[in-house]
């Protein structure tokens, strides 16, 4: 029988408006963890952040590419404490974004962490950006997300936003 | 798990395993390339996964090259892509010229240590003899002010099964230890 290779690990459905998003206790046992997001805000404007097990140290760095109707353009966040999902793209207040984020080799204490992200959202952006968390090698076992704008915490994810979590095994 | 669901006119629906990993290959110290040999032609697309690095002396980034088949012929190989390196984005290509076709950025030498590039790279419809094959390939990799992140488009004009398929550095000697690729097969 074929080993199962691409299995979910949680799917979370916000029950009422809430803060911040965490899904913690993720195994090992996989090789890459990918993420589908569906997010939604309380408040306009703002963007998604992501921190990785709890870390709130300057260890967030991305770069990014999008494109939003009228130009294509690129960006870089440095020395962060937290990573931004998504350039020129706030968060709505209805479900119409996407957001995929593939960690490669998560579980291993080797290497830095990087993440590839995409978002999507017809009305503002279609993007793509390499994100790299640079604490000291280790495993990742949580993810947790809030809407932030620009270092201050504001807006809640709405009712109905979904975060899925996916565990991929290599051989 | 992820399945493909066949259900057809109140037919029984049938569940099975869609993706399957095929083989994984780490690279435990500096080698020239990683070859996936002897693909089975029973899946419908192929992805690729993994973290990559380069030796390249010198520098904080090398160009990764993808090989089909062990085809050396550099007619057959060219290359389009979008990337962006945290200032402006930008568009490129390579049309023949090199018995491969570039396929993305990794760090090298001159980057941190425990830096490495991540790429998902799909090739779809693999053993079609019918079609020249395409690769698409989502990646790139950051380095707290500097990095790219890309998409990248691959031509083999060739219709053969894609059988083989091999990952290395264009300008450095070697993948760099702690590079590893795994190989997933998409049933249809």
């Amino acid at each position: 029988m074929p080993t199962s290779t691409y299995e979910k690990i949680t799917a979370y459905t916000v029950p009422s408006n809430t803060t911040t998003v965490t899904l913690s206790s993720i195994p090992s046992t996989y090789t890459d963890l990918r993420l589908v997001m569906v997010p939604a805000s309380s408040s306009g404007t703002n963007g998604i952040r992501m921190r990785v097990n709890g870390d709130t140290g300057s260890n967030y760095s991305g770069t990014y590419l999008d494109g939003n109707g009228s130009n294509a353009a690129s960006w870089r966040d440095t020395s962060a404490t937290q990573f931004q999902l998504g350039y020129r793209l706030g968060i709505n207040t209805t479900l119409t974004q996407i957001y995929t984020i593939d960690f490669q080799n998560y579980a291993n204490s080797t290497t830095y962490k990087t993440a590839l992200v995409r978002y999507n959202d017809a009305s503002a952006a279609a993007g793509t950006a390499v994100l790299l968390w640079r604490k000291t090698p280790e495993a990742i076992t949580s993810l947790s997300f809030n809407i932030n704008s620009f270092g201050s915490s504001t807006g809640d994810f709405i009712t109905g936003s979904t975060f899925t979590l996916y565990g991929i095994k290599a051989a | 798990m992820l399945n493909s669901i066949v259900g057809l006119h109140g037919a029984g629906i049938t569940v099975t395993n869609s993706y399957e990993s095929i083989q994984t290959i780490p690279v435990t110290s500096a080698t020239p390339s990683i070859t996936f040999s002897s693909i089975p032609s029973t899946y419908k697309h192929l992805q690729i996964r993994g973290l990559v690095r380069s030796d390249r002396s010198g520098q904080t980034q090398d160009i990764l090259g993808i090989r089909l088949n062990g085809d050396t012929t550099t007619t057959n190989y060219a290359a389009h892509w979008l990337q962006g390196d945290g200032s402006s984005a930008a568009g490129s290509s390579t049309i023949g010229g090199y018995a491969y076709a570039w396929n993305g950025y990794a760090p090298a030498a001159n980057s941190t240590s425990g830096n490495y590039g991540v790429m998902v790279l799909d090739i779809l419809d693999y053993s079609d003899t019918n079609k020249n094959k395409v690769t698409r390939m989502l990646g790139g990799n950051d380095q707290n002010g500097s990095g790219v992140a890309h998409l990248w488009s691959t031509l083999w004009a060739q219709t053969s099964a894609v059988n083989s398929v091999t990952i290395l550095p264009v300008f450095g000697s070697n993948l760099a230890a702690g590079t590893t690729l795994a190989l997933y097969g998409i049933k249809g």
